[in-house]
């Protein structure tokens, strides 16, 4: 065997573990197992979400963190959504008034994307909602 | 490259001169700028005159604030209402509004003849949301500053990185850190949740009333002082009010009233006045402060150990 030939064979093996995540992939034919989210408990006085569910599917991270902006720098607590309805600007007050629970509607797709906010770790999860405390910080 | 040593000193020197003089020479041509020292005090010359918003402060009454049950309904509505864990480590304490000595609070204002019943007699301190907070210059992330509208000495909790900077500046000790989770020491209700819908804090931010900023931002008033107005003849024991305003209640006590402040020469002008003048031997006949003043066990639930 000559060296090119030990070569060729040593990056043709290396490419071939490198590619792992590629034929992996195509080799396993299945979907990866979409989460099954809640869906929201009817609230008093709420008809529908705030946005529709693309949007708020998309948006809903950049949302939050403008109405933290709004209500904590600016002392500003009302928002209004694109249909002219106007919100009082409050996780806690609003979006989990009719997303209770929070353990099957924010953490199982978190879980998914593999993101972990850390909203739970202050903000009060109201009656029906997960066992308070996100990760523990000790 | 055939340069010389006495050719490179030559072009550094002359780059250091045109450098020094360059600068502040671009900087006088810039259109509109004037002279370089007019550029140095322009900005102030110029400044908008401040327009005069709302600065909450508060009145204590430290006679009225001398009974017990006056005080421990304060810092009962203010743990309650913002979930303020009670952790019976004294150094790892949180409080936002709570008793201390008298002695100790206006240490300045004392003397070697203030009766000793009157240096123990206890007096609710809270953050004095001061014009000129020392707190706020410290932070290096803006988590704590001053709300233009209404001169609340504000806390983001989303941005406290814990340095604990705003702790060594507060000459009041007015804020307390979080060595550990609060969550456990938090009080829970039956249902295992938190008394309010206020977030409770996480380990490693720092604290400290806020003047119930989040219900004075929805047209309410503190807590504390609402929670008092349920307690008979507690009436005026605190007042909150506008000191711009010069109809508000708290603008008449001050302008009928001598009123003290804590450490007035420090200058960092404290909104939160201390009604005192007729209170000596109320004072020198009251309980002293223990720390019993501080967090009253409450009768609703057990607070986790």
């Amino acid at each position: 065997m000559t060296s090119r030939s030990r070569i060729a064979l040593g990056l043709g093996v290396f490419f071939l573990l490198g590619a792992y995540p590629v034929w992996n992939g195509l080799a396993s034919s299945a979907d990866p197992e979409r989460p099954e989210l809640a869906r929201a408990v009817d609230s008093a006085g709420a008809t529908g979400c705030i946005e529709d569910t693309t949007w708020m599917k998309a948006n809903h991270q950049k949302l939050l963190n403008e109405w933290r902006t709004s209500v904590v720098r600016d002392g500003q607590r009302t928002w209004v959504s694109s249909t002219g309805t106007s919100w009082d600007m409050s996780l806690t007050g609003t979006c989990l008034k009719c997303h209770a629970n929070t353990e099957t509607f924010c953490t199982r797709c978190h879980d998914y994307a593999d993101v972990q906010p850390t909203c739970w770790n202050c903000h009060v999860v109201p009656e029906g909602g997960q066992s308070e405390g996100g990760q523990s910080h000790e | 490259m055939n340069e010389t040593r006495r050719g490179f000193l030559k072009a550094l020197g002359l780059t250091t001169v045109g450098t020094g003089l360059g600068i502040p020479l671009l900087r006088a041509l810039r259109p509109g700028s004037g002279t370089v020292l007019a550029q140095v005090s322009g900005p102030a010359e110029t400044a908008p005159a401040a327009v005069p918003g709302r600065q909450w402060a508060m009145v204590v009454d430290v006679e009225k604030c001398l009974r017990d049950d006056v005080r421990a309904a304060v810092i009962e509505a203010c743990d309650r209402e913002h979930n303020i864990p009670r952790i019976p480590d004294p150094k790892q304490e949180v409080k936002w509004v709570w008793s201390d000595e008298y002695g100790d609070i206006f240490a300045d204002q004392i003397n070697a003849h203030t009766p000793a019943a009157a240096r123990e007699a206890p007096v609710l301190v809270m953050c004095n949301h001061c014009t000129d907070p020392p707190c706020i210059r410290v932070c290096p992330t803006g988590a704590t500053w001053k709300r233009e509208k209404d001169g609340i000495v504000m806390m983001d909790m989303h941005r406290c990185i814990g340095c604990r900077y705003c702790m060594a500046a507060c000459p009041f000790g007015s804020r307390s850190f979080n060595w550990r989770d609060p969550r456990p020491y938090v009080e829970h209700d039956e249902n295992g949740k938190p008394l309010s819908d206020f977030p409770t804090r996480m380990k490693g931010v720092v604290e400290k009333c806020t003047f119930c900023a989040e219900r004075i931002d929805e047209g309410g008033e503190p807590a504390c002082v609402e929670a008092l107005r349920q307690v008979p003849g507690a009436e005026g024991a605190l007042v909150f009010g506008d000191v711009n305003d010069p109809e508000s209640e708290v603008s008449r006590i001050l302008s009928e009233h001598l009123v003290m402040e804590r450490r007035p020469t420090l200058g960092t002008g404290p909104n939160v006045y201390y009604l005192v003048p007729d209170a000596l031997p109320a004072l020198a006949a009251a309980p002293s402060a223990g720390v019993d003043g501080n967090h009253p066990v409450s009768e609703r639930g057990e607070v986790a150990p």
